[in-house]
């Protein structure tokens, strides 16, 4: 199990991850080693077992839907790197 | 009045706090002391917050001499910089969050404030949380006090580092695979990792969300039960938090193993295990036997080889998906480029660090379309038989004993080049946060004067025979006495 270098280009893509040249090339080879070595899972037979997401018995925790304080927008705005009034700001989505 | 701390447990502490013989204040002031004497050379603090200490440490004593005291009130306590502070900077030791300071507290910071807890500052660990030695802080390294030249363990490691070098009574940690109990380990202090669901997660930035754990570093078992007293319980924000009662876990700490059933799992004892580690435990949980409980010596769980697999693809995975946030827009480092997409790539790019960078695209991968059934949900259904393993063990026993670690604390810099070395650091712990079960380490011995230590694992929500357990082989033993010479 080798990626190339292709594939490490297109993992970060769709983890938006800027990488150098350098870090291409390591991740290629270290990620290619660590997946080989875990290469051992297609081993264990899981015929009829279900996937496990989370292991204790709770599911579809619900509560009501009332209305409560939040955290006041000046507070939630207080580490944005950039604002304008009561808003994030951010570059232009559609250009 | 003492002049020093001098490795005042919680209980000790308390105990001289309620009689008068120290206050607070000087209890606060004795560990900066402290902590500007030895921190130059251990370096477990990234923010110390001394000020806000002192004035926590005020009211306390205005608390105390009310009469009105909690066993932890005017008792000082380091967090893991991973888990929120209201107005206290909380940065993950990361770039990307450098100077994040979060507007709300986590649970279980809220909870120690209410007991009048004294927050003296924010450990230092790995990045996000992702490793085993806390080389991975992108601020500095945090040095093993039992010997400079090596790692605390992680990622918890600046707690751990911390409570063995007396800067502080205790703190609290995360543990996804291991994090504090790795750690404790290799400190030699106690380390519990509660069951899955426990204690409430809100307020701690994830990283896997199905594994992480917060939970206590200490100097004795008493002390983990009394903080585990005051931070487990149902909480309301954190929807995986289990409405399940609360024992009072110092209830457990009585000294006699009669009747309980132990297995000891072989393939734990695994191949490259240090043999004075190996050594080392087998006495350990001779001791065990020797105080009454039933041991079996030879159980099987034929899936662990397979559990570090497992771990490191579903954790990097959740952790891809957890990080996807850090875009530069909300909070924390941002890099303005001339478009959108250019901003958040080099944000990223900038902002996090190499092993981060290797668990994102390790995660991506695994859930990507055309991988996803072969990685992801494969590594799921092994997760699923890992668990029927330990569910199966636990009709027969009542806990499981293992080494924490397969070696003593390395050298800082010998593993960092290779995360696949540096992931098998986390062999014996990781299975436990796959199951979600809770698991203890405390101190069971040395190499030399490098400590070992042992892991207890119960059945989910059994923190008390666990603590049963651990508290027995203390008290009839000496390793959590040895202190390190720094």
């Amino acid at each position: 199990m080798r990626l190339t270098r292709e594939e490490v280009l297109h993992i970060a893509r769709l983890a938006r991850l800027g990488l150098t040249e350098a870090e291409v090339e390591k991740l290629r080879e270290q990620l290619s080693n660590i997946l080989e070595n875990f290469e051992v899972l297609q081993q264990v037979d899981t015929t009829d077992v279900p996937p496990t997401a989370q292991a204790i018995d709770l599911q579809n925790v619900m509560r009501s839907d009332e209305v409560a304080p939040s955290l006041p927008q000046s507070q939630i705005l207080a580490n944005a790197p950039r604002r304008e009034g009561e808003y994030f700001r951010v570059r232009a989505v559609l250009e | 009045m003492k002049a020093s701390p001098d490795h005042l447990t919680i209980h000790e502490a308390h105990r001289l706090l309620q009689s008068k013989q120290l206050s607070s204040v000087e209890l606060t002031k004795s560990y900066l002391e402290r902590i500007s004497q030895v921190e130059p050379r251990v370096r477990a603090f990234i923010t110390l917050t001394d000020e806000l200490a002192l004035e926590q440490a005020r009211k306390a004593d205005e608390r105390i001499a009310s009469g009105e005291a909690t066993p932890l009130t005017g008792i000082p306590v380091l967090i893991k910089d991973v888990i929120c502070t209201r107005g206290v900077r909380t940065t993950c030791a990361s770039r990307i969050l450098e100077n994040f300071v979060p507007i709300y507290d986590a649970t279980v910071v809220e909870r120690l404030k209410k007991c009048g807890a004294v927050l003296i500052g924010k450990a230092n660990m790995d990045e996000f949380a992702m490793g085993s030695s806390t080389e991975n802080s992108a601020f500095f390294v945090t040095h093993n006090p039992w010997d400079l030249s090596r790692v605390p363990g992680g990622s918890s490691g600046g707690s751990a580092a911390a409570v063995a070098a007396d800067e502080v009574p205790y703190a609290l940690g995360s543990d996804t695979g291991g994090s504090i109990r790795q750690p404790a380990g290799f400190c030699s202090v106690v380390g519990l990792k509660p069951t899955y669901g426990r204690v409430s997660r809100y307020g701690l930035v994830a990283f896997a969300s199905s594994l992480d754990q917060i939970g206590p570093l200490t100097q004795d078992v008493t002390d983990c039960a009394l903080v585990l007293n005051a931070i487990a319980g149902y909480d309301d924000r954190d929807s995986t938090s289990v409405p399940h009662p609360l024992p009072d876990y110092t209830q457990s700490l009585v000294g006699d193993l009669r009747g309980l059933r132990l297995g000891v799992p072989k393939e734990y004892f695994v191949e490259g295990m240090q043999a004075e580690v190996a050594t080392a435990i087998k006495a350990a949980i001779a001791k065990l036997e020797e105080l009454g409980a039933e041991v079996e010596w030879e159980v099987s769980l034929p899936h662990t080889p397979y559990a570090l697999a497992v771990y490191y693809i579903i954790a990097p995975s959740e952790a891809s998906a957890n990080l996807a946030r850090y875009d530069g827009v909300k909070y924390g480092f941002s890099y303005q480029a001339d478009n959108m997409w250019e901003s958040m790539e080099k944000t990223r790019q900038y902002g996090f660090g190499a092993e981060v960078k290797r668990r994102i695209m390790l995660g991506t991968y695994a859930l990507s379309a055309g991988y996803y059934e072969a990685w992801y949900l494969k590594a799921q259904k092994v997760r699923t038989l890992i668990r029927w393993e330990f569910a199966q063990a636990f009709e027969r026993f009542d806990a499981l004993i293992t080494p924490t670690s397969p070696t003593v604390p390395f050298k800082i810099g010998e593993r960092v080049d290779d995360p696949l070395q540096m992931y098998l650091s986390d062999v014996c712990t990781l299975p436990i946060n796959i199951a979600g079960v809770p698991a203890i380490s405390i101190p069971a011995g040395f190499a030399g004067s490098l400590p070992i230590g042992m892991q207890i694992i119960g059945k989910p929500f059994s923190e008390e025979t666990i603590l049963k357990i651990a508290y027995a082989y203390e008290q009839a033993t000496e390793w959590h006495k040895r202190r390190p010479n720094i």
